[in-house]
């Protein structure tokens, strides 16, 4: 049975603790707009970069001279996987659900007998592959200094990827990251980064001339299209970590909320305890004389 | 309007300008085009340069590093790397990239010497055009 006075600076510290989600879920909130309205803003962008690429590389798919970043190196036996997490934790299942399907492709992959590179963005994410998986890691993409992710961060990942595809040191490039759907859910997604995904019915219906060539430009467009997803894929993260940083940050004030009421009726009742047990030991003092 | 068309200017970070126009310079990779309605449909790379939109009210000029535009008789769309609207700002921006492109023309091969050379000097032009 704690004290009295146990039980208050127990109160106390809840209540505290209470204010401090209470505050990182509203500045949670805060930043996700921003997240979410940049976002919204990069995607006339990606959308026409996608459709573009994927117009020209339908016609473009079956040459020979199709690009490397399109056709591939013809080979699948290297992947590397970029597993994009936050720098911060205290997000709820945010970091986990993302290490948590690339843990699950990279054994898959390694079961397969294929080699495996990981590339890490963000701290979280390489901290919980370390465990296991440190043998395969190469490299990590620092962004505890970035504020706001900006077309430069996701130019700064693509510039590292290109090197090591350049080098011959990868075959198959795929990102994983965490898809806002909403404030309580986001979706873990791997996506294929190279060589590039076409979908089946893609091609544009008006005939376009190019200039220059149908291949100069594409070589010219495929990189800029690899960066942009990554770009949309950092916003999404962005996004997304900020949603279920507010969504935990709820829980966890809720929870505190409920403690306390706890508490307080504990704290309530062991008063009375004991203002009745000394008024009992007052009666039967007086009857006993 | 039949002599109007839609143009839109994008960048990865935001839409810079959206709305009805009469014609669109393009500082295209092969050589400067203007886009007027009813042009044949083009897709085409940029060259960094000052892309000039000849709107309703007025032109507007932009100062573009790269990307590409596809034109269609309705509609122009330039997607940019980076596009700043005219002025000392875009200036300022645009000057560490070039000395970034000079520092990259100087150490690279022969090959892309020549490529990375003409960007420099065709961005070199941009920014004494914001002049």
């Amino acid at each position: 049975m704690p004290s009295l006075k146990d039980l208050k600076n127990r109160i106390t510290s809840v209540k505290s603790t209470r204010k401090i989600t209470k505050a990182m879920q509203m500045v949670a909130a805060a930043k996700l707009r921003r997240a979410q309205d940049a976002a919204e803003a990069a995607r006339p962008y990606a959308e026409k970069m996608a459709d573009v690429v994927n117009g020209l590389a339908a016609s473009v798919k079956g040459s020979e001279t199709a690009p490397k970043l399109l056709a591939g190196t013809g080979s699948e036996q290297t992947h590397l996987l970029v597993v994009m997490t936050a720098e911060r934790g205290l997000c709820g299942g945010f970091n986990s659900s993302i290490v948590k399907i690339a843990r699950y492709r990279a054994e898959k992959l390694i079961g397969e007998g294929k080699t495996v590179k990981i590339l890490t963005v963000g701290k979280k994410g390489r901290e919980q592959l370390k465990r296991d998986l440190s043998a395969h890691m190469v490299d990590h993409v620092d962004l505890s200094d970035v504020k706001r992710v900006g077309y430069e961060n996701a130019a700064e990942i693509s510039k590292k990827i290109f090197e090591m595809f350049d080098a011959g040191e990868f075959d198959v490039a795929t990102i994983f990251y965490n898809r806002f759907e909403s404030v309580i859910s986001q979706v873990p997604t791997p996506q294929q980064i190279i060589p590039a995904e076409v979908p089946e019915d893609a091609g544009i219906e008006t005939l376009y001339e190019y200039e220059p060539s149908e291949e100069a430009i594409l070589e010219d467009l495929l990189p800029r299209s690899v960066t942009t997803q990554i770009f949309t894929a950092l916003l999404e993260n962005a996004a997304s970590e900020q949603g279920a940083r507010m969504s935990a940050m709820d829980n966890a004030t809720r929870n505190a909320g409920d403690m306390i009421d706890r508490l307080t009726t504990e704290y309530n009742r062991s008063r009375q305890a004991a203002i009745t047990k000394e008024l009992i030991e007052i009666i039967s003092g007086a009857e006993a004389l | 309007m039949a002599d109007m068309m839609q143009f839109d200017l994008v960048s990865p970070e935001r839409k810079l300008t959206s709305g009805q126009v009469r014609a669109v310079q393009i500082p295209a990779a092969d050589g400067d085009l203007t886009a007027m309605p009813d042009h044949a449909p083009l897709i085409t790379t940029l060259r960094p340069g000052m892309l000039v939109v000849e709107g309703p009210d007025g032109d507007k000029r932009f100062a573009v590093t790269g990307g590409f535009a596809e034109i269609s008789p309705k509609a122009t769309t330039v997607l940019a790397e980076r596009a700043y609207p005219a002025g000392a700002e875009a200036q300022a921006a645009l000057q560490p990239l070039l000395d970034d492109l000079r520092t990259k023309a100087e150490a690279a091969s022969m090959d892309e010497k020549d490529a990375l050379t003409k960007s420099a000097d065709d961005l070199a032009r941009t920014i004494a055009a914001l002049a």
